[in-house]
Parts: structure tokens; C-alpha cells; sequence
């Protein structure tokens, strides 16, 4: 513990501190130089290529991976051709970057993944430098050709090539370049010399940064900080010059007194003091932007990694994190310091030698009110620690100073500890993921689980998601998920063993979509184990894409309907009936009820005559049946309309429905009748129905006509008597009514006469009825035509009371004072009875 | 401006505002001025989750009604269509869309050959919302019409189950009922089951679903399937429904076709509700004004909202409309006492505290104002006898004083008639044989809806009709309406609505009397004034779909096997897995919350049924009622129909 300050290094007010984080286990059998490195960032793999250049084709290049501790993650021969540059995708992929500007993609474990191309202005003049860059946008690819042009791929998941302008006066290769991201545009940042363009799509500018001492000839080296916010240059003259990447700002200019190139250049972006850290052969520089400068020798050759929060250096043995020493480890370990943090730690030391001292500090602490503070401090300093005994103390030390707070958030503290045992079994160094807290925090908790599953971390990476509590779907599922999607890519099993070994391990966890897996089993050419797969899967809708894709329309049919989505069923309908031919379509619609009636649905607003169709293999007569009725009424001849009418009524028959074809033939007997009339006499009636034809021709006096149509459509005597009694009142024709009341016995009564003649305002006419009324509606009657004394005789005379009633409802009480006084003494006596 | 989504035991406000949020992020998807072409069948149920001034402040500035040819200009940078997936829509779209690039491009040569070039309109950016999901089937359509790439947005805007008030649920789907049972396409189920699922997410799994009925079945099935589907990605809630009854409206085809006569039935069944709105003739309603005479009326159908936002409405809505006149009444005599307090306010701080109720007090008068008139409008329909009706007592707006204003009744005797026949069949009188109230009816061309709801309300209560009586009928129907109809009446036979009588024995008066349908002695006073049943809401009647819901709760339907083995469609019980510790402790005599779905439609006398059973001291459990659509006899039969005619009344 004492020794926490051992390694710090200050650089004006700031501390620099040089952590080890691995031994490497890797046993090189040559000096890093012989390799083509790449090591990906967030403490991610690191891929070598022996032997790249200057060899003889035959002897083949070595390509290995490892972790970042140097355990081997895989081994192979370069087969292919010369390689100019090695890099790291954000997902963990390797690039290959070959000389013709063919990029070949392969995955962590040295899996052969993709290729694709630089475009051929690159084939041709080949490449001669390469850079591959990190963006919002993804992982990019800029190379420089034999042209001296530049070509930019911002994102390789979704090429588009760019080439960018020329650059004036450059002849040969340039000093050094460099990619950066502004404006939400990749830019290209070239020295020649002592000039210094940037190019992005259109234009080449010449720019010169804010201040760039002059003594200078040539730039020599130039890199854009992990933000791309800030720039630092090399120059010749020995000189660092350190600005903002838009050169709109100098921060710093600072003298090494070293003239020689470095070999790599990378900025820190520290809260308190940047700084860039420089490389040379044996010696590396942090050049603050206080101007101040650290050294340390190098042993051996190295590699930088830049990092959001430091620099990794890497050499043959060892791998060490560089970086600013973070605000609060500086505060609680520097030392003679009084920061709150300092001194709970340092109580909580006396605590634990049961000394009386503890009280002392912690009283110190409480009385500037600075505990919660402390805790804090501590809580954070634990958060950048790097050994677990450190991590260790620190939280005990925030655990103590807690105990004396009330209401201090334990999320803090939980989370922290949470994060760190975490952060600890990926650092740990089988696994070789030398994150820091800060970086972890940036990477998120998802892409730290899908860095495990492409290591095939499963087991860790399981734990890790029920550690932290990770909502399932998001965590064990999809880890569960990636295991399957591996597994069943294993030719050596039988179909039958994964997918049972399969669904047994994801048989708890929910959320888990088998048809991905299913997917990828058909993709790795295994249907069968395929089909097997989809019988797990719960969502009937997910699994009728893949079933379709495999040609296995009856399932996919049947998993349709299932999901209850009709626009499913739908979609896989349309596309069996452009895969099969129309006899085996229909079949199997035939055997799908469901599948059947969405398409009749389909059919009846878009292709009428399928429907038909359908019909007719089903022999469903009644439907078809009334599939012509419909028709017939679009049908504006009367012949077509009488010929398809007749075609139901042969399909009515067939459909043994006795009513609807003889309804149908009357409508046709109708029709023609409408039809010979009209001719006759002019009248438009075509399309009424029979009521309306009776009335019309009653309106218009053609009694006889109207009769006939009575007689041979045997409408009911009480129809046609209200039929014409309306026809007759309507048309005012007094006369011909009387007779007609007269020609019988009216079968509705005469109440109707009444009460018709009333609505057309003909109380004369309406009086001749009232005697004819049966006794039960007398009441009505009379008060119908207003006579309220014989409704009053006809109320009395019934002894009904409610009839009573009816009556006294009507009469007014100053009017009819008699026959209020009668009526109410008839009442009292029907209801004694 | 929906505060009384929130009122009842669930607050259905989280829905809507999930709603209005999803549709505030599709709109800001498309950023800038955007006109909306609407698919015109959704505008009712989009006024339910959002109005106007939501759409302005996202900058939404037309709004079109879609249709063929082109789209009116409107100088907006976005056109964003809002449809059901509907291929006939997507030809509509398409013809829209091919048009506007024609043209475009026409205008674009034009200006730069006459190099105006800066009177040159940018394109515009195209966008489709599928409401309530997108579909292949569609998309594959603009695609085949060469115009699928011309959007910039395709997305989906699931809006299965809206908050119509604050009991009450419906997906505003008007033919679901004819899809599910005539067409055999359940696409409505499955959203029916979607929406649940959206439910469930938003107000904890519901433990207990029971269900009676084919579609009920198909929906338990898609939920539990749905669950296992969704499993792990919902976030783990505290169940507020304890129950999920589905109840298909082929169980219990005989309620909407009675007429209903609750005060919200009865508006419903005389005017017609659509999307909880009211159009109203506007006389009743023109400003009473004594000097000038009131000459100039109003033209336009006044529209009104109706819904528990409003105070007196919710007071009354659920009442039978013979307590209607009696309830007003005794409101205003509150409503004027309050008025007149204003004499008895003597000190500053009571005459302050008079002046802050003023609002308050004069929202209820104009809301008593406004019942009256529609009460007085029903009435007018529905009353039973010529004397004198009920004392409206009417406080007029202008005037401070309270006018007794007496209304005197118009008759309606065709309503009684009707009423009684109705009676008559459900209570099992002469239901096999020919009914002359029906004969006559058709006779004298009474509208068809009318003789429809009759005649299948026959064969309903008779378990089936005689061949040759349902055949005397169908012809009837046939020679006075026309041939046409003659699929109108295959169509309600294929429902089931008019069936022939098959060898097996009439059961529905063992349904009648196991199910307590008809309540003889409740009739005069209990009916009006003092409900202890809920056969008040059919003055008589009460809804065999409700009967089953209430003896759910209690007894069980173990109780009645019987009987649910003779309505149609099978009943389950299925229990859904609570995630551990989710279980509610209920407290002692806290109540269940079970939500009833109606599948193929409710009728309001229904949720008045159930708001009573919600309501009673002892019921132990509040009802929540979803359903695909607010019915009635009317606009249900209507559905049914091929050649749709006027309206019943």
C-alpha cells in the first residue's frame, strides 16, 4: 500500500503513473519489429504477421492472435497475398489489408469471415499505406495508393468508396498522414514536407497550424488524439506542436531536442494535463502540455495502444497501462495529503489497528462535513485501482466512512463493487481484457458481453449478465443464443444430439429466438437440424420466413396460421400461389380453412373470378349461387342479368336450397314482367321489388296489372290489402278505395282505413270506416277520427280500463268535464270486478 | 382534456398517453411542415388519443382525406398518409403518389427550361403509418406499383385498444363481428389478442382468463402463445386485473338485438353514438332568446361528446330512461339552490367563495340544459301513453329565475309496439308462430333493419325458427324489399342470427329460466327508480352476456355447466404464471377489478349492466369493459347487410 506512488511520475501539476498489466505469456521467437502489429483498442486482441515482407513467396507468413495478456486465440499460414496492414474493427473483427487493396476480414479467432475490395484504382496502382480508423460510424479503411491518391471507406459494413482529391506537389510518399473525423465527415490530413493539407471529399486545403515554430523543415510524425478532437506534430526541428485538430487552436509547442522520426506518436486526453507520448527506438517521452517531459527508457521494442484514458505499451515481455494518475487516487494517495478521502482511508487504517486515532481523522473528516465526500473519493479511487487489494481497502475504507452517514446512496458503492468484480475476472489474464473502469463505463455492459461470446467466453459471459442482474433477453438469452448459433455449426455432431443439447440448455431462458439459430443452421447447409430447430421456437411468425426460404411452404402455411397474424398467412398465400401451380394451390388451401377464407377475403376484393374458381372446386353450390346473384346486379342488360340469375338458380338447386331458387326464379318471372311492361306502357319499372312494382302500377291505375302480379306471386291477402290501401290514399283516390273496402271482407281489419285516411288528413273519408271496426279497436277508432263521445260510449260499454284510461288521457279537463265525470265512474266500477 | 380517463379504479390515461407518445415520435420522425392524408375511417379513433392541436404543435399543418387522383399542394416538406393496410388504400396511395411524381417532374423541366430555377418546389418527403400494424401484404403492393421506394418512412402505429372512457375500452373495429363470423377472418382477433398483450405490458399479467366462445378460445390461445413469446422482454409489473373474462357476442346473440333502454342506449339506438360523439337535430338546442323569437335555427346537427368528463352524464348515462326525467329534475333543483345561495352570501369571503364555484356551477347548468333537450328529443320517440309527460323543470340561460317548463309529450306508439313485441319474445310468447306485429310491419314497409332485428330476435328466442315460417318470412322480405336482400338474409343465417329450427327441443326457455333473463316482479318500480337487478337496463331483460359475467364472480360458472353447454363455443378457464412476488395481497374487502371483453361488440345497456354490478354494495368486483366496437341492434344488423338502408327509427 505504501507503495502506491511508487510508479507515479509527475508532469506539472498532474501525476503520470506506469501500471503493469500483464506478463506477456506469449513466446515470441523474434523481436516485435519482424511483425506487423495490430492491437485493438479497449484492451482488445492483438494479431501479429511474421515474416510480412522482403520474403521469398514460398516460406509462408505466420498469422497469429492473442489476447492482451499473449495467450494464443489462434494460429494460422498467410495463404493469401502480401499484406500492408493489419487492424481491428469495433466488433472485434481482424482487417487484412492486402497490397492489391483487397480486404479480407477474418474474426477474433482467426475464423475466415468476408472479403471485399478497395475498388480498382487500388488494384491497379496498389497500396502503399494503410490506416484503419474508428468512427460513429464504424470501423473505416483509408489507403494510400502507388498513385499517391487516397481512398476512403468510412464504414466497411456498408462500403462507399471515396477517392480523394489530389494533393499539389506531392511526388513521392508523404512524411506521415493521418484520419480524422469532423463535421460527421472522414478527412484525410497529409504533410508534405513542411506543408500540411487536409482532404475530404471535395477539396484539397492547405492549412497551417496556429503557431508551428518555424525552424522546422519537414513534419515528421502526426496523430489525432482517440477523440479526434486535438492534433499534436513532430516536427524536425525537435519540436512537438500540440492544437486543437481544426488548427483553430495552439495549446502547446514544446522542444525535445530529439531530431530523429519517432516510431509512433499517440495523445493522451487526461482531465488535468494532455499530454503526447512519443516513441523511439529505446526511448519513450510524455511531452505535457506544460511543457514539462517525462522519460522512460525502453529494454525492448514496443508498440502504443491509445486509449480513451492512457496509452498501452506493449513489448515482447510485458504490457503496461500509461497514464495520467485520475483525480481521485491522486488526492487520497499523494502523499502528505489532506484531501477527505486521504484521511478516511487512513482512519479507517487506524480502525482496523483498533487505535483511537480512527476517531481522531474521522472526526477531522466530519467536522469540514466533507464525509460523504471521502466516501466518494474512495469509492471512485477503487473504481481506478488496478490490484484487487488496493480495490480492496478503498471500499473498506468507503465502506467504514459510510457507517457514519445516514442517508449517503449505497447505489454507488454497490454498483462499484459490482463493476469491479466484474472488470477483475476479464482482466484476469486467461481472458486478457485489460479494461479500465473508465473504459468499461464507455463500452457499455452489452458490448463487453458480446466481447466475451466472440471469445466464446459463454460460461463467463453467462455469469457476468446474472451477476449484474442483466434483463434476460438482453443478457443469458443472447449469450445463449450466440452459444447455439456456434453450436449447431459443429458438422461433427448428429442433428438429433445439438439440437437436443440445444434446447435442453435454452430450455429455461425466455426470450430466445430459435429461428436466428435455425437460420444459421441452414446457412451452414444442415436444414434438417434446421427444421428441428423451429419446432422450439415460440413465435410461430418468426420461423415462416426461414421455413419459406427452405422451400417448406406446408409448414411455413401451417406455422402462419398458428401465429394468428393474418397478413402472415397472407403473405405466405401470395407467395404459394406464385410458387405453385393453380391446382396444387388450391389443394393445399383446401386443407387450410383458415389460409382458404383469408384468401376467398383476398379474391372477393381483388379477383373475382378466382373466387368463382374456388367455389367450384369446393363445390359449394350455395355460394356460388350467390356469387351470380351479386354478378347479376352488375349486369346492366336484362338478358345477361336473367341468364346469370339463372345460373344460380341451378346452383341454388344443386345446393339443394329449394327457397332461394324459387325465390329467384320469381325474381326473374319479376324482371320479365317489369320488362314487358315498361315496354307496354312506359312506366320504369325495372329493379322495384314486387311491393314497390304493385304500388307503382296501382299509382298510375293499372289495377289489373296490379291484380295479375297479386295473383301469380300469391302475395298474402293482408300485404296486398295495406298495399293498396296505401297506394290509394296516397294517390287521394277516395273513390276507388270505398270500393275496394267493399269488394270483401277486409282481412286487416278496417282500423287501417281509418287510421290511413287520418294520416292524409281526410277525416271524412276516415268516418266512413269507424262502424265497420271490430269492437276490440272501436276505442281507437274513434279517437282516431277525434269523436271522443262515441270513444267515450265504446270505453264504457267494454268496461276496459286501460281503454278507459286511454280515453281520459285525451280529454282535457275544462272541455270535457262530462265525460271525465263518466268515464272515471265507469272506471272505478271495471275495476271493482 | 382526458382527466376522466383517470377517474375509475384503472387508469386508462397510461394508454392513451402511451398512445399519444408513440405518435408524437412517428410525427417527429418526419421532421418539418407535414400535411397527413388520412384514411378517412380514422379519424373518429384517432380523435379518442389525440386532437387537433396535438398534430399542429408537430408541426402538422393539412390534413387531407384520402382519396384517388391528386393530392391537394400544400406547401409542406412532408406528406405522411395514416391508413389501415388495406390493398385498396395502397392503390389509392400509389395513384396519389404517381401522379405527384409526374407532375413534379413535369413542373421541374418547365422551370428549368424557362430557367426559373428558383421557383422550383423541393420534393416532397413521403411517409406511411400502418394503423394498427404494418403490413407485407402491403408493402408487397406499393411495390408491385413501382412506389414502395418513394418513402422515406414506413412504420407501423399500433393503436389496438383505445380509452373511450374511464371504464371502458374498445378498438373502434366496425366490422369485426361480421369478419369474425360470416367472413371467417380473424385478423381483428389477433389484434384483439395484440392489444391485450399492449394491456398487459402496461398493467401487470392478468392471472385469471375465462372465456365462452369460439373466438374467445382463439384469442386465449394467441395470448398465452403471445406470452411465451414475449416472455422475458416485459418488464415485470403489479397485476391491476385479477380477471380477463372474453366473451364472444355469439354466445349471446339475443341482447343487442333488443332495443335498449338505458338514457346512453337509447340516444345511441335513436341517434346513433360514432366514436363517442352524438350528432343531434339542432332545434332543442337553438339559444332561447324572447325578443327575437328564435327564427333563425341553427342548420347544422349539433355534436356533442358524451362521456363520463361530464359530470351529470355520467350520473345519468346508465340510468333506464324512465328515471331519466326524475334524476333531471332533482339536478336542477340543485342546480338552482346552488344559485341561490348567492342571496345568502353576506360576508366578502362567501360571496368569494360563491364567484370561484361560478364556473363549476354553470358548466352543470349548461350541461343540464343540454340533457334536457336531448331527453326531451328521445322522448318525443319514445314515450309511452298521450298524457302529459314528466315536469322538466328547466333553468333557462338567460334568465336568473328557475322556469318550470311542463313539455308536453309527443307519442309514439310505433316505439311501444315494438317494445312490446320484443317483450313478448323474449319472455317466450308465441315465438313459433307467424307474429302479426311483424306482418304488419312489413306490410306497411316499415324500414327492413327494423323487421330484421324482429325476425331474427324470433328465431333467437325460439331457438330457430319452423322451415316454413322462416321461409314465409324470407319472402315476405324478399317480395316487399326487394330480391337483393336475399343475401343480406344468407348472411344472417350463416351467423346464426336465423337458422331453422333443427329436430332439437327450443332451449332457450331453460337458458331464460336457469340464467334468470327475464325479471317479472322487478318490472314497474325497480326498472326506473331503484334497480336491485340488472334487468333495469332492458326494463325486464336482463343481458344473458352480463348474466354470465355476474354469476362468474359469484357463484362460479361451475354453478351453470348446464346451460354454458348449450350456448355456442366452448368454456375454459386458463391461469397465467405471476412473475414471483407480484402476487397482490388483497386487502379485506378490497375489491377484484375484472376486465370483460366483449369480442364482436357491446351495447351500452351492457356496460350500464355492468357498471351496476361495478356499482353494488356487496358485488365484490368492479367490471373494466373492452370490446372491438361500441353496437347496437341498428349498426350491427347494418354490418351484417350487403345492401346497407336506412336507419330504424
Amino acid at each position: 500500500m505504501a507503495f502506491v506512488t511508487a510508479n507515479w511520475n509527475p508532469l506539472g501539476e498532474a501525476f503520470y503513473r506506469k501500471v503493469e498489466l500483464y506478463d506477456m505469456s506469449w513466446k515470441l521467437k523474434e523481436s516485435l519489429r519482424e511483425y506487423l502489429i495490430a492491437a485493438a483498442p479497449y484492451g482488445g486482441p492483438i494479431a501479429l504477421l511474421k515474416g510480412y515482407q522482403g520474403r521469398s513467396p514460398s516460406t509462408r507468413p505466420q498469422l497469429e492472435i492473442f489476447s492482451a495478456s499473449g495467450v494464443p486465440m489462434a494460429s494460422f499460414p498467410w495463404k493469401s497475398g502480401l499484406v500492408k496492414q493489419l487492424g481491428w474493427t469495433v466488433s472485434d473483427d481482424l482487417l487484412c489489408v492486402q497490397e492489391d487493396g483487397t480486404v479480407l476480414v477474418y474474426d477474433l479467432l482467426g475464423g475466415f469471415k468476408r472479403h471485399f475490395s478497395m475498388g480498382n484504382e487500388v488494384s491497379q496502382s496498389q497500396v502503399m499505406e494503410t490506416k484503419i480508423f474508428h468512427s460513429p460510424y464504424g470501423t473505416g479503411v483509408a489507403i494510400l495508393t502507388g498513385a499517391l491518391r487516397f481512398t476512403l471507406a468510412t464504414n466497411i459494413d456498408d462500403i462507399k468508396l471515396k477517392r480523394l482529391p489530389e494533393v499539389p506537389g506531392l511526388e513521392g510518399a508523404p512524411t506521415c498522414w493521418a484520419v480524422l473525423t469532423q463535421d460527421r465527415q472522414s478527412k484525410v490530413m497529409v504533410a508534405n514536407g513542411y506543408h500540411l493539407f487536409i482532404l475530404d471529399n471535395t477539396s484539397c486545403t492547405s492549412v497551417t497550424p496556429p503557431g508551428l515554430s518555424p525552424q522546422a523543415s519537414s513534419i515528421l510524425h502526426m496523430c489525432v488524439s482517440f477523440s479526434y478532437k486535438y492534433l499534436a506534430i513532430l516536427t524536425d526541428s525537435g519540436h512537438v506542436w500540440m492544437g486543437t485538430s481544426n488548427l483553430k487552436e495552439k495549446i502547446s509547442e514544446v522542444d525535445t531536442n530529439i531530431r530523429n522520426p519517432p516510431k509512433q506518436m499517440a495523445w493522451h486526453e487526461a482531465s488535468q494535463q494532455s499530454s503526447v507520448v512519443i516513441m523511439w527506438d529505446r526511448l519513450l517521452l510524455v511531452v505535457g502540455e506544460c511543457k514539462e517531459i517525462i522519460q522512460y527508457p525502453l529494454d525492448s521494442d514496443s508498440v502504443l495502444v491509445p486509449e480513451m484514458d492512457g496509452v498501452r505499451i506493449i513489448n515482447e515481455t510485458h504490457h503496461e497501462l500509461l497514464q495520467e494518475v485520475p483525480g481521485a487516487c491522486e488526492e487520497i494517495f499523494k502523499i502528505a495529503s489532506m484531501a477527505p478521502g486521504a484521511l478516511l482511508l487512513e482512519a479507517h487504517k487506524e480502525y482496523e489497528k483498533e487505535s483511537q486515532k480512527a476517531d481522531e481523522y474521522l472526526r477531522e473528516i466530519k467536522e469540514q462535513n466533507l464525509l460523504a465526500e471521502a466516501v466518494k473519493q474512495c469509492v471512485e479511487a477503487a473504481g481506478h485501482e488496478y490490484e484487487p487489494e488496493t480495490q480492496k481497502t478503498l471500499l473498506r475504507a468507503a465502506s467504514f466512512g459510510k457507517c457514519f452517514l445516514s442517508n449517503f446512496p449505497p447505489e454507488l458503492f454497490i454498483s462499484m463493487c459490482r463493476d469491479l468484480r466484474v472488470l477483475n475476472a476479464v482482466r484476469d489474464y486467461t481472458v486478457g481484457m485489460p479494461l479500465t473502469h473508465t473504459q468499461f463505463k464507455q463500452m457499455t455492459i452489452q458490448v463487453l458481453i458480446d466481447r466475451l461470446v466472440h471469445r466464446k467466453l459463454y460460461p463467463l459471459a453467462i455469469e457476468v449478465c446474472r451477476y449484474l442482474k442483466t434483463p434476460e433477453y438482453q443478457g443469458v438469452s443472447r449469450v445463449l443464443k450466440h452459444w447455439a448459433c456456434y453450436k449447431v455449426q459443429q458438422k461433427e455432431e448428429s442433428d438429433e444430439v445439438i439440437a437436443k443439447t440445444v434446447n435442453m440448455r435454452l430450455a429455461d431462458a425466455s426470450g430466445i429466438s430459435y429461428s436466428e439459430i435455425a437460420t444459421k443452421a441452414y446457412e451452414s447447409g444442415r436444414t434438417e437440424l434446421a427444421i428441428k430447430l423451429l419446432e422450439y421456437e415460440p413465435r410461430s411468425g418468426e420461423q415462416v420466413p426461414l421455413l419459406l426460404k427452405m422451400k417448406k411452404s406446408p409448414l411455413a402455411l401451417s406455422k402462419a396460421i398458428e401465429s394468428g397474424d393474418t397478413d402472415l398467412v397472407y403473405t405466405v398465400v401470395m407467395y404459394l400461389k406464385n410458387e405453385l401451380n393453380r391446382g396444387d394451390f388450391f389443394m393445399m388451401l383446401r386443407n387450410q380453412p383458415v389460409a382458404l377464407s383469408l384468401y376467398r377475403q383476398f379474391c372477393k376484393h381483388q379477383e373475382l373470378n378466382t373466387l368463382m374458381d374456388l367455389f367450384n372446386q369446393d363445390d359449394n353450390h350455395q355460394e356460388l349461387g350467390n356469387y351470380y346473384v351479386k354478378a347479376s346486379y352488375n349486369e346492366p342488360r336484362l338478358e345477361a342479368r336473367v341468364a346469370l340469375l339463372q345460373s344460380s338458380v341451378d346452383e341454388f338447386n344443386k345446393a339443394k336450397n329449394e327457397f332461394a331458387a324459387k325465390a329467384t326464379e320469381e325474381e326473374m318471372r319479376l324482371l320479365r314482367f317489369q320488362r314487358k311492361l315498361e315496354e307496354a306502357k312506359g312506366e320504369p319499372l325495372l329493379g322495384f321489388s314486387l311491393h314497390d312494382t304493385i304500388t307503382a302500377l296501382l299509382s298510375v291505375g293499372l289495377h289489373k296489372h296490379a291484380e295479375q302480379l297479386y295473383k301469380d306471386f300469391r302475395v298474402s291477402d293482408k300485404r296486398f290489402w295495406w298495399l293498396k290501401l296505401k297506394a290509394l290514399a296516397e294517390k287521394g283516390d277516395w273513390d276507388e278505395l270505398e270500393k275496394f273496402a267493399k269488394s270483401k271482407k277486409s282481412p286487416i281489419g278496417y282500423l287501417p282505413f281509418v287510421e290511413v285516411c287520418i294520416k292524409h288528413q281526410n277525416k271524412h273519408e276516415a268516418r266512413k270506416y269507424v262502424s265497420r271496426v271490430t269492437p276490440e279497436q272501436k276505442v281507437k277508432a274513434h279517437l282516431a277520427v277525434g269523436d271522443l263521445q262515441s270513444a267515450t260510449e265504446a270505453a264504457i260499454e267494454r268496461r276496459n280500463e286501460s281503454e278507459i284510461n286511454t280515453v281520459l288521457s285525451r280529454c282535457s279537463a275544462t272541455t270535457d268535464v262530462i265525460l271525465v265525470e263518466r268515464l272515471n265512474r265507469a272506471k272505478a266500477t271495471a275495476a271493482k270486478k | 382534456m382526458a382527466s376522466h380517463l383517470s377517474y375509475s379504479r384503472v387508469n386508462l390515461n397510461i394508454l392513451r398517453e402511451a398512445a399519444r407518445k408513440d405518435l408524437r415520435e412517428f410525427l417527429d420522425k418526419c421532421s418539418g411542415s407535414k400535411a397527413i392524408v388520412w384514411d378517412e375511417y380514422l379519424t373518429g379513433p384517432f380523435g379518442l388519443i389525440a386532437q387537433y392541436s396535438l398534430l399542429k404543435e408537430h408541426e402538422v399543418e393539412k390534413m387531407f382525406t384520402l382519396k384517388g387522383g391528386h393530392i391537394p399542394s400544400a406547401a409542406v416538406k412532408n406528406i405522411v398518409f395514416f391508413v389501415r393496410p388495406r390493398l385498396e388504400l395502397m392503390d389509392i396511395i400509389a395513384e396519389n403518389i404517381a401522379r405527384f411524381n409526374y407532375i413534379h417532374s413535369h413542373l421541374c423541366n418547365l422551370y428549368i427550361q424557362n430557367k426559373c430555377e428558383d421557383k422550383l418546389q423541393p420534393p416532397r418527403d413521403f411517409h406511411i403509418l400502418f394503423v394498427p400494424r404494418r403490413s407485407l401484404l402491403c408493402e408487397q403492393r406499393l411495390k408491385e406499383k413501382g412506389v414502395l421506394n418513394s418513402f422515406t418512412n414506413i412504420d407501423e402505429y399500433i393503436l389496438d385498444l383505445i380509452p373511450y372512457d374511464s371504464d371502458l375500452l374498445s378498438m373502434e373495429s366496425e366490422n369485426s363481428f361480421r369478419e369474425c363470423y360470416l367472413e371467417n377472418d380473424q385478423t381483428s382477433l389477433y389484434h384483439t389478442a395484440k392489444g391485450l398483450m399492449t394491456l398487459q405490458a402496461l398493467y401487470g399479467t392478468i392471472p385469471q382468463i375465462f372465456g365462452k366462445g369460439e373466438c374467445a378460445r382463439h384469442v386465449a390461445n394467441m395470448m398465452l402463445r403471445m406470452k411465451r413469446e414475449f416472455a422475458g422482454t416485459l418488464i415485470p409489473t403489479l397485476p391491476v386485473f385479477d380477471t380477463l373474462l372474453l366473451l364472444d357476442r355469439n354466445v349471446d346473440l339475443l341482447t343487442p338485438l333488443a332495443t335498449q333502454l338505458t338514457y346512453e342506449g337509447l340516444i345511441d339506438e335513436v341517434y346513433g353514438i360514432t366514436n363517442g360523439y352524438v350528432k343531434l337535430p339542432p332545434e332543442k338546442f337553438a339559444q332561447k332568446k324572447q325578443e327575437e323569437g328564435g327564427k333563425d335555427l341553427p342548420t347544422e346537427p349539433k355534436k356533442l361528446p358524451l362521456n363520463s368528463a361530464e359530470e351529470l352524464y355520467a350520473e345519468i348515462r346508465d340510468k333506464n330512461f324512465n328515471a331519466v326525467g326524475a334524476a333531471l329534475s332533482k339536478k336542477a333543483k340543485i342546480i338552482s339552490a346552488a344559485f341561490e345561495e348567492r342571496h345568502n352570501a353576506k360576508t366578502v369571503g362567501e360571496i368569494k367563495q360563491f364567484v370561484s364555484q361560478l364556473p363549476h356551477m354553470q358548466a352543470a347548468r349548461s350541461s343540464l340544459a343540454n340533457h334536457t333537450s336531448i331527453a326531451e328529443l328521445v322522448k318525443d320517440i319514445t314515450s309511452k301513453s298521450k298524457k302529459q309527460s314528466y315536469l322538466f323543470i328547466f333553468v333557462s340561460r338567460n334568465s336568473r329565475s328557475v322556469i318550470l317548463n311542463s313539455v308536453l309529450m309527443q307519442t309514439s306508439e310505433v316505439f311501444f309496439e315494438n317494445l312490446t313485441v320484443e317483450q313478448e319474445f323474449m319472455t317466450g310468447v308465441d315465438t313459433d308462430k307467424v307474429c302479426t306485429y311483424i306482418e304488419d310491419c312489413i306490410a306497411q314497409k316499415d324500414p327492413l333493419i327494423k323487421i330484421l332485428r324482429l325476425v331474427c330476435m324470433q328465431s333467437v328466442c325460439n331457438n330457430g325458427l319452423k322451415q316454413k315460417l322462416l321461409d314465409y318470412y324470407k319472402r315476405e322480405i324478399i317480395q316487399t324489399y326487394g330480391y337483393e336482400h336475399i343475401l343480406t338474409l344468407n348472411n344472417l343465417e350463416k351467423v346464426g342470427l336465423l337458422k331453422p329450427q333443427s329436430t332439437m327441443r327450443n332451449n332457450y326457455p331453460t337458458i331464460r329460466k336457469t340464467l334468470k333473463l327475464w325479471m317479472e316482479d322487478t318490472n314497474e318500480q325497480a326498472c326506473g327508480f331503484n334497480p336491485n337487478d340488472i334487468s333495469y337496463v332492458y326494463s325486464g331483460y336482463a343481458p344473458l352476456s352480463v348474466r354470465l359475467t355476474q354469476l362468474l364472480a359469484r357463484p362460479g360458472w361451475r354453478s351453470i355447466e348446464e346451460v354454458l353447454k348449450m350456448l355456442p363455443g366452448p368454456h375454459f378457464e386458463e391461469r397465467q404464471q405471476l412473475p414471483a412476488g407480484l402476487h397482490k395481497k388483497r386487502q379485506p374487502g378490497e375489491n377484484r377489478t375484472t376486465l370483460v371483453f366483449f369480442l364482436g361488440g357491446v351495447t351500452y345497456a351492457e356496460i350500464a349492466a355492468l357498471r351496476f354490478l361495478s356499482q353494488m354494495e356487496d358485488g365484490g368486483t368492479e367490471y373494466i369493459i373492452a370490446t372491438t366496437k361500441l353496437i347496437n341492434g341498428t349498426s350491427w344488423i347494418k354490418s351484417l347487410m350487403d345492401h346497407p338502408e336506412a336507419p330504424l327509427f
